[in-house]
Formats: C-alpha cells, structure tokens, sequence
C-alpha cells in the first residue's frame, strides 16, 4: 500500500478531487497548509511596514491505495493538478506498512476499498 | 436658522434674539453664536448669570447632549474593534479587554473624584473637591459649562472622553503589557495626567483656559496626552518578541475597519456634541469633522498608492482616524476649506511619522503616538493657523485669519504643556506599576497569547492561537 501525498494549489482542489472520484477512490483527506518551494512570496505594506510572505497557502491531499492503484492516482493528480507554472506543487509516494479499518477491524487491501 | 431659535441660553445671553424683528439678520446670528456657549469659551460665565436669569434646561440642546455622550461611549468599544483587528488572533481578547475596562473603572473613578477634580473650581492645575461623589452635580443646568443642559448630562459627557484617552494608550502596548499592571497604569493616569490637563484645558480657572488656547474638543487634552504617554510607554515596555514575519501581521482587517466606521461615528458626537448645544456651531463642528476625516483618508490612500502601489484598507482606516485625530481641537474654530487642509496635513504628516518607529527603532505597536500624539499636536498648531472668528465669535483668529501669532503661541504653550505633562506623568506612573506589579507578561507568556495568559479566554475557538506548549506552561507551570 502506498499513501499518496500531493501538495496542490489550493485553486486545483475541486478538479483534482472529481478526478480521484471517477476513478473510483472515495477517501481521503485535505488540509490547509502553508509551504515554501520554488515559488517566490509576495510583499505586503501594512501602514508602510514590509511583510514578505514566502510560506504560501497549499492543499495538501493525502490517498492511502494499494501498490497496483498509486502509480494511476499520481499520474491522475498530477495531470489535474497541473498550470505548467512554478507553484504547481509536489507529489510524495510514502510506503505504508499496515492500515486497518476502526469499525470492523479489517486489515490490509480489503481496508481501503 | 441660527437666528431664529429662541433658546433659553439665547434668552440668558439678550433677550433681543428672542424678538428677531428688532435686530438685522447678521446680527442675530452673531448672538445666537454666542449664546452657543461652546466649551472652550475662556469668557466669564455665561451670560445667563451675569443678567441674573437663572440657567434653565432646553430640550434640545439636552437631546443632543444625551446623543452625543452616547455617540461618544460607543467609541470606546469602536477604538477596542480598530485595534482588535490589527494584533494577532492570540491577543485580540486582550487588546479589546484593554478599551472595554476603561469603561468599567474609568466611571467609577470619575464619579468617585475624578470629576470634580477636572471640573470644580479649584486652582489653575487641579480642580476642587466640592463635587466628591457628584455631591450637587443634578438635573440643574451648571451656567459655567453648559447653561441649558442638566450638569450631570455634562459630567456624563465629559467622563465619555476620560474614558476613551487612556484606552488609546494601549495599542502602543499591545501584545505584551500584563493586565493588572495596565489597570493599575490606567487608573493612576487617569487621576494623575487627564484630570488635570481636562482642567487646565477646560475647567473654571483652568491655566491654558484662561490664557487663551483653543482646545475645542480636546486635541491637547485626550490625543497629545494619549500619544505622547503611548510613546513613553511603549520605550519602557520594549519591543514585542518578533515571531514568524508573515504571523505579525493584523490578524483581521475587517474588524479594523468596522472599528473605524464606529470611530467616525462617534466623531460627530465628541466634535459636535463640544458646541454643549444643538445649534449652528454643533452643526460646523459637525461638517468639518467629517470633511477631515474623508480628505484625511483620500489622501492617506493616495500616498500609499503612489508609494506601495497599492490602496490599502488599513491606510484608508489610519488616514480617517488621523484626519478625526487633527480637526479635534479646530473643530469648533474653522471652517469647510480649513478642514480639507488640516485632514491633507494630517495624512501627510502622520504618513512619515509612523515611519520614525522603524527608524528610532521603538515599538509603538499600533502607531498611536505617530497618528494621535503628532496628529493631536498638527491640529492644536493648525488651529493656531485656521481658527476664524467668523465661524465662533468665542474663538480667536489665527495666523491665516490675519490673527498674527498670538494664537499660535498659545497654542504652543498648549501643545508644550501637553506634552511635558504627559510625559513625565507616564514615565513615573510607569515607573511606579513597575515597581509594584512588573510591566511585562514573561516570554512565554507571550509566546501563548495574552488572552489564555492573562483572560484564560480565547477570541476563536478552534483557531490556533499560538503555542499549545507554551500555553500549557505558562498555565500550569
């Protein structure tokens, strides 16, 4: 099982969810995050005082699927994902040693369907 | 219209306004200005003793008042918004806490003395002490301050300012000043700096009174004194901690913004109201307020547009309270042309001087010496040069109005005492809090927040509001 971890514009989110659920993947998780990268900040005046902002807002979408799944879901994000612009993000295959479902205590593959 | 009322001030100062065919329109007018008695009228009382016609309340005029002392209470929570907006989330409890407990111990000690140490005659530094607990302070107009409204409505008023000026201290504090040593500032301050420039400024035998400086609604006495303590204070405290750059910045704007319309809101009642009468001079103060106000802002957008290339909501906020800041003291001496100059001055003067904290590395965290003590000191001295007689017979003419220097040197001796005073009254307040309770919160404390630190509250539930392990030792550690 690999999670799949891809930092996006936050403005990509919508396309890149529709996508996950045409193929068929129906969990995962988003957060709000602020990272720094490539992509160079902006500058703000508050009464005149500077404040250069170069963390700048990210989703950051996580997918746990099984090995045979996450090369297709990468390749999915990352085509929806994409402006061809710097800021367009990152995607991160983590290895996942075990997943295991709270409510019915199944393990493994059957865990993620 | 000036002329055609017939209110018993007017009635007191010549019984002619009342019987209008007997005198030119221009005439009448004149005396009807008169009869305004403003605030700041340096002239004996009113006339309305000296022709031994006792003073009687006009129904009018008391509605005003009673407006106007309410438009000036809800500046205070107005102020507590403006500043709110522009801290971190951590400490916006903290920050609007700091206004709204003027409130709450401001009254209690201007009722107590306060008041009457302002306001009663006494010498020409400190009032007396014949109105403790507001002994003889009734329904019965008082003929010296205001002849046609119940002398509790004008201590009512009145205290409507005590309680504002040192809620403006403390935005040049924010963020790291303990609770306890604040209140313990505030009330000493109150007692100590405001009581006896209110008096000096505005009360019977007050020193700059009777030497002729023109205050109209309290320049001198609420944003010099404000802004120059802020200053001191701020240098005593020292700079806040610096944490991330980006997580220094003004956590919420719009409330900045619905602060400043509450400001300028109450503006009209703290400018307009100082005519002590719902007339001509109520009215002028009234326009040329809010003409200060908008030039201000117009022109505080327009420098930042030209300087940052970007019109910026919190300039247009600063240029409107700093426009409000300088037409205080004029607002009841000059007229629509002034304003517009003193609300440009005012933009333009404030701009460069917010920028000295960056340069004379202080913190005066929300500005308020930069946009109330050297906005506070531009409008006495632009009185000094706008005043007319023409708008208030009571005033004087200043250097533009072919009045030569002579304001201006008054207004000087103003702004100058002003200054002294609340500088050096904060300095040993500052140093005495210090002795006794400690200025500052500790470093983590401030790491955590003022509001779980010192409030035990958080202003968002759920947002994160600094670190939850500093929290965790300043709270329980």
């Amino acid at each position: 099982m690999i999670k799949v971890e891809a930092l996006i514009r936050p403005q990509k989110l919508d396309d890149v969810k529709a996508a996950l659920i045409e193929m068929g993947i129906r969990g995962m998780t988003v957060s709000e995050v602020r990272g720094a990268g490539k992509q160079r900040g902006f500058t703000q005046h508050y009464r005149g005082a500077e404040y250069t902002v170069n963390l700048i807002q990210k989703i950051k979408l996580e997918v746990v699927v099984s090995d045979a799944d996450a090369r297709k879901v990468a390749q999915a994000i990352a085509t929806t994902a994409r402006t061809g612009e710097i800021g367009d993000g990152k995607i991160f295959m983590i290895p996942v040693g075990e997943v295991i479902r709270i409510r019915t205590g199944e393990e493994g593959d059957v865990a993620l369907q | 219209m000036l002329g055609s009322r017939c209110s018993s001030v007017a009635a007191g100062v010549e019984a002619a306004v009342c019987a209008p065919s007997q005198s030119t329109a221009a005439e009448r007018v004149r005396r009807a200005v008169v009869a305004a008695a403003p605030l700041l009228l340096f002239l004996a009382p009113t006339a309305a003793m000296a022709q031994g016609n006792a003073p009687k309340v006009d129904t009018g005029d008391t509605a005003w008042l009673l407006v106007s002392t309410a438009l000036v209470m809800l500046m205070t929570p107005g102020l507590a918004l403006f500043y709110g907006g522009m801290v971190r989330a951590k400490n916006v409890l903290n920050m609007l806490m700091q206004s709204f407990i003027a409130l709450a111990v401001v009254t209690v000690l201007w009722i107590v003395c306060g008041y009457s140490l302002a306001f009663a005659k006494g010498s020409p530094i400190l009032g007396g002490l014949q109105w403790l607990g507001l002994r003889g302070v009734g329904q019965e107009p008082n003929a010296f301050y205001g002849a046609t409204i119940p002398h509790e409505l004008f201590m009512a008023y009145q205290l409507m300012f005590a309680i504002i000026t040192p809620a403006l201290i403390s935005g040049a504090i924010a963020d790291r000043m303990r609770f306890g040593s604040y209140l313990l500032f505030v009330a000493i301050w109150s007692m100590v700096v405001y009581v006896p420039m209110a008096h000096m400024v505005w009360g019977e035998g007050g020193f700059l009174r009777d030497l002729g400086a023109l205050d109209f609604a309290g320049g001198t006495v609420v944003h010099i004194t404000s802004g120059v303590s802020a200053l001191v204070l701020a240098v005593m405290l020292g700079k806040r901690k610096a944490g991330l750059a980006e997580d220094m910045r003004p956590h919420s704007l719009p409330l900045t913004l619905i602060g400043t319309g509450l400001l300028w809101f109450g503006w009209f009642g703290f400018n307009g109201g100082s005519a002590i009468g719902s007339n001509g001079l109520a009215a002028s103060a009234f326009v040329v307020t809010h003409i200060a106000a908008a030039v201000a802002g117009a022109v505080w957008v327009a420098i930042e547009w030209i300087a940052y290339k970007r019109p910026t909501a919190l300039g247009l906020a600063t240029g409107a309270v700093a426009g409000l800041v300088a037409i205080t003291p004029a607002s009841g001496f000059v007229g629509p042309l002034a304003a517009v100059a003193i609300g440009a001055g005012v933009a333009v003067i404030s701009f460069f001087a917010i920028r000295l904290k960056s340069v004379l590395k202080y913190d005066d965290a929300l500005d308020v010496f930069g946009v109330h003590g050297v906005g506070g000191a531009w409008g006495a001295l632009a009185t000094g040069l706008f005043a007319s007689k023409a708008i208030n017979p009571l005033g004087a003419d200043g250097l533009l109005a072919g009045g030569g220097f002579a304001l201006m040197g008054k207004q000087l001796a103003g702004v100058g005492v002003a200054v002294a005073v609340a500088a050096v009254g904060t300095l040993l307040i500052g140093l005495l809090v210090k002795a006794v309770l400690g200025l500052r919160v500790t470093g983590d404390e401030e790491d955590a927040g003022l509001d779980l630190t010192q409030h035990g509250e958080s202003g968002y539930a759920g947002a994160s509001t600094g670190s939850e392990s500093a929290a965790a030792t300043a709270v329980h550690g």
